[in-house]
């Protein structure tokens, strides 16, 4: 699925990366728990999380993922989106609930890493 | 006998949320400078950023030394701080002694240790209570060699 997609299905707005939604996805990763993101990821995954502060888009980036969805309507902090523009990260933001996001990825057949 | 490539060391500075995780980034670009395999970087620097996240989160202050040679990527971390009682406890999935406070920021869920484990190829911890931490990491360049 691309960015493009999931932006479209969660109505997100995109905070960064806006040039890199045709981007696949086919790996997700949920987690407010940094260490839980940086123990499951492999390599350009969705990384889901209602955690808003630089050390989410640190993780992301020590942990190479593909984009970063942020859940819960949660707005991140202006240095975590400057420091997403400075890695290339996407960073998407819904109001949408964690569970919910996760139910309708997996129905479309997104899988979690693991 | 391996041969050298690099050395570079890195201060880190305790209790600093602002600051954490730089070094494991600057590292990181220094690797893939380097040329290195993606997985072997992606590896080490999991690696560098929980030991980082350690000293920030519990420590003082720390070092970092990197030791890049043409068979395999090293870390040494040492700091000052109140050191760990039960080595063997703290490496158990789940086991935590952080407070609130890190796990808000998204840590401290008990980890961090056994990630650092996970992804190294040579791993070992030294301890001194009240005084600090010592945490030896190797990632080969060739797992498979």
């Amino acid at each position: 699925m691309t960015l493009a997609e999931i932006r479209d299905l969660f109505q997100c707005d995109v905070l960064s990366g806006e040039d890199d939604l045709a981007l696949d996805v086919r790996d997700v990763l949920v987690s407010d728990g940094m260490s839980e993101i940086l123990a499951f990821a492999k390599s350009r995954e969705l990384m889901i999380t209602g955690l808003t502060n630089i050390l989410s888009i640190r993780t992301a980036d020590i942990a190479g993922v593909a984009a970063v969805l942020y859940c819960r309507g949660k707005s991140p902090e202006k240095k975590s989106i400057a420091f997403a523009r400075e890695k290339g990260i996407p960073v998407l933001v819904t109001k949408w609930l964690m569970f919910d996001i996760c139910g309708v990825l997996h129905a479309k057949g997104l899988k979690g890493a693991s | 006998m391996a041969e050298e490539l690099l050395r570079e060391r890195f201060e880190i500075q305790g209790r600093n949320f602002e600051k954490a995780g730089e070094v494991s980034g600057e590292i990181k670009v220094i690797l893939r400078d380097l040329g290195l395999d993606p997985g072997c970087i992606r590896r080490l620097v999991i690696v560098s950023y929980e030991a980082e996240m350690n000293v920030v989160m519990y420590a003082e202050r720390g070092a970092l030394t990197l030791v890049v040679s043409d068979e395999d990527v090293g870390l040494e971390i040492a700091d000052t701080g109140p050191g760990i009682p039960d080595i063997e406890l703290a490496l158990q999935e789940g086991y935590s002694t952080a407070p609130d406070e890190m796990r808000e920021l998204g840590f401290g869920f008990g980890m961090g240790l056994p990630n650092m484990k996970k992804n190294s190829d040579e791993f070992r911890i030294e301890s001194d209570v009240g005084v600090g931490t010592r945490v030896f990491a190797k990632v080969r360049l060739n797992p498979h060699a």
